[in-house]
């Protein structure tokens, strides 16, 4: 899978977590640049991510991850 | 090459982490998948002005995922927030106390509920303020004045040490918790009156010894069980309502339910794919709470209840014994049926057959466990299973929303599911050996208490239809209901027929004049006070005694007069002039009291249309009707009594005993 069709399912799964299609999805984006993006927010992103990409990190993986960037990169690492 | 191709693909998703757990219960299995267009559905819910309450409770029907619960449950309480009205969903505040984070399960219980009837509003405090909450009269949750309350406790909540080996020790441990929850409750009924909900404890996966850890006192394992044992136990005692989270567990797996890493990271007390399935399991509780768990079991007989077509197959060829793979599977369904019966769920069949071919594996196949005596009603012909359904419904006067309909068929499932949308019908796999897991799982009949009632109850409501069928032969009503040979019982309430007075209060839907719900305690009051004047009925004939079958709270008005709070009436006594034969007794009452007036008023819900004119035929003047449809009526009690029924009255407990007798 290659990073533009990691980048399209990812844009799929943030919508549905923030219930708002108008997020652009760019290697920077991160927490503090989007509205109602907290840590349980956060949660429900990564089990979302995970049930849909049917992949499992770890707590030290997701504690690392900065920015939409970062999480692209785990992703691939792992499909 | 298909083939080929198939393997290398499971080959390499075994490679993958594998999340999926038991479908059956991960994935909700007996509700319908959730279909293509429920996105849209549900915005459009969001963006109508209209009453959205059916329409959410339809949409919720579905297998919901946590994502879809979420969402559902945001259109829920924006709509509450705009005002608009969620009719006929009955509302109900649930505050919920825990020492986890709640906040992903709360928006799954308010889109659970409406799947339920219910439309829940959900007070949270703060994280981990159990205590403070429940014994802080003016806590949060104590003002807020809710219905219920859960608590949502984890045993990572509890002061809990291991004492291995000394069983001293771990009782004191065990005695320390129960004394900690027995004050959480005090500290809830006494600030707020709220029902209790409490859970039993999962414990962890983990052991210490191994398989010893169960055996020998003081470890986790072993003081976990204690715990939940005495809980449930003080649970029976109290009238409290019990949520067995350990046995929801169990049936998962421990393993499964608990996720040490989610626990870490954002203190969830159990995985994140349980939590429709915990959701649901509230809601059901609740919605038991307000009386709406099912009372019938209609079946479905061909590949239902046993395997084969009779009509085809006849009574050689059909699978229904020991010994045989599909026949057990089968019996399985009937043996589940028969214990639903033996806890009083009446059994009805519908089946698209020849009546008197349907019948024949009941009377003489021998492997057969449902006998004809166990069905109350039995519909074979060829009329579409929904007719039939309403069939039985109209025979046993009982609402769909009693009926839960078991067929192999999905053709017929949905034909049920399309016209008669009040009715459940559980998904089915095409295994049958799932068919009786699955429809367990469902939890179309929780119930919160058992009253020695429900024992009998099958057996009522298959009686009221022998009753039905003589009527027919007898014809004139009057000579039907003299050779019923009845006698009706009149006793203020009591503290033995207080939990059936309580059912009969949260359950009775249909001839109730106010559906006001109380609990045990607010029975317990009027019980006790003696301005307020109360009556149990109950009504035995030729074909048994009937048990408890009406409840009236008489509350004081103005001077000299008597308001009915509370009037109601189990629907199997229907048509027996009960009512009439209840209002002599008030009036009888009311005189000796030296009471001069009664007022009563009629609260309409989508399910009491049959009382509408419940006072106009007992001789009321009514004096208002509201735009609701409420009204209100009064009547002196100088003046003729209404006309006397074809029963022995007696009154028992009150003041002045006597006993009549009335041809």
């Amino acid at each position: 899978m290659d990073d533009s069709q990691i980048y399209a399912r990812l844009a799929e799964i943030f919508e549905d977590v923030f219930d708002e299609d108008s997020i652009e999805l760019t290697p920077d984006l991160s927490a503090k640049d989007v509205d109602g993006w907290d840590s349980l927010t956060h949660i429900r992103l990564i089990l979302m991510i995970e049930k849909i990409f049917k992949i499992k990190f770890s707590t030290s993986e997701i504690s690392k991850l900065e920015n939409v960037g970062d999480l692209v990169a785990l992703i691939k690492e792992r499909v | 090459m298909a083939c080929a191709r198939a393997l290398h693909f499971s080959l390499k998703e075994t490679k993958d982490v594998n999340l999926s757990m038991n479908p059956l219960y991960a994935e909700l299995q007996w509700l319908p998948r959730v279909p293509k267009e429920f996105s849209e559905r549900l915005k459009d819910l969001g963006n109508s002005t209209g009453h959205v309450g059916r329409e959410l409770q339809a949409l919720a029907l579905y297998a919901l995922d946590l994502n879809q619960l979420t969402k559902m449950a945001k259109v829920i309480v924006k709509a509450r927030s705009e005002g608009r009205s969620l009719n006929p969903l009955t509302p109900f505040r649930l505050a919920m106390l825990s020492n986890s984070t709640v906040d992903l399960i709360v928006p799954g219980l308010v889109a659970s509920a409406a799947r339920h009837g219910i439309a829940l509003e959900v007070i949270q405090p703060s994280y981990d303020q159990v205590a403070q909450e429940a014994l802080t009269p003016d806590s949060r949750v104590n003002s807020s004045k809710p219905d219920a309350v859960l608590f949502a406790l984890d045993y990572r909540a509890l002061p809990l040490q291991l004492s291995l080996g000394d069983d001293t020790t771990a009782a004191a441990t065990v005695q320390g918790v129960i004394g900690y929850l027995q004050a959480l409750r005090n500290g809830i009924k006494t600030n707020s009156h709220a029902i209790c909900i409490f859970q039993t404890f999962a414990p962890p996966s983990e052991t210490l010894f191994g398989s010893l850890d169960r055996a020998l006192p003081g470890t986790l394992r072993s003081i976990l069980d204690s715990i939940n044992r005495e809980l449930t136990e003080l649970v029976l005692a109290s009238g409290d309502v019990l949520l067995d989270v350990a046995g929801l567990a169990e049936t998962v797996g421990l393993a499964e339910w608990h996720d040490p890493q989610l626990w870490n990271m954002a203190k969830f007390s159990f995985s994140d794919q349980l939590i429709p399935l915990y959701a649901d399991h509230v809601a059901r509780t609740v919605a038991a709470i307000r009386g709406k768990s099912r009372k019938v079991l209609i079946l479905d007989l061909d590949n239902t209840v046993w395997g084969g077509v009779i009509g085809d197959d006849g009574l050689d060829g059909i699978k229904v014994a020991q010994g045989d793979a599909q026949g057990e599977a089968h019996l399985a369904v009937q043996r589940l049926a028969l214990d639903l019966r033996q806890r009083g769920i009446v059994l009805a069949v519908a089946s698209k057959n020849i009546d008197e071919v349907a019948r024949e594996p009941f009377e003489k196949h021998p492997e057969m466990l449902l006998k004809l005596d166990h069905i109350a009603v039995f519909q074979a012909n060829w009329n579409d299973k929904a007719t039939n359904i309403q069939a039985i419904a109209a025979e046993l006067s009982l609402g769909l929303d009693a009926m839960v309909f078991l067929d192999d068929n999905p053709v017929e499932r949905g034909l049920v599911r399309t016209l008669l949308p009040q009715v459940a019908v559980p998904e089915l796999p095409d295994e049958p050996a799932y068919y009786a897991r699955t429809l367990a799982a469902g939890g179309y009949f929780e119930a919160v208490a058992f009253a020695s009632e429900d024992l009998k109850r099958a057996g009522f409501y298959q009686d009221n239809a022998k009753r039905a069928e003589l009527q027919k032969q007898v014809g004139g009503l009057d000579a039907y209901l003299a050779s019923l040979d009845m006698t009706i019982t009149f006793q203020p309430f009591d503290a033995t027929g207080r939990a059936r007075n309580v059912q009969l209060i949260n359950k009775s839907n249909q001839y109730n004049l106010t559906t006001r719900r109380y609990t045990d305690a607010e029975v317990a009051e009027a019980e006790n006070d003696p301005e307020v004047f109360t009556l149990q009925v109950r009504l035995a004939d030729i074909f048994g005694d009937n048990g408890m079958i009406s409840v009236v709270i008489c509350r004081p008005g103005e001077p000299g007069v008597w308001d009915i709070d509370t009037w109601l009436m189990s629907c199997r006594v229907l048509g027996r002039k009960v009512e009439h034969m209840v209002l002599r007794e008030i009036l009888e009452h009311a005189r000796a009291a030296g009471i001069q007036k009664l007022t009563g008023v009629y609260r309409p819900t989508d399910r009491n249309k049959l009382v509408v004119d419940h006072y106009a035929r007992l001789g009321f003047a009514k004096l208002v009707e509201e735009e609701s449809g409420l009204t209100r009526w009064e009547r002196l009690v100088a003046g003729a009594d209404p006309e006397s029924a074809p029963m022995k009255a007696v009154s028992q407990g009150f003041a002045i005993a006597k006993e009549k007798s009335v041809a």
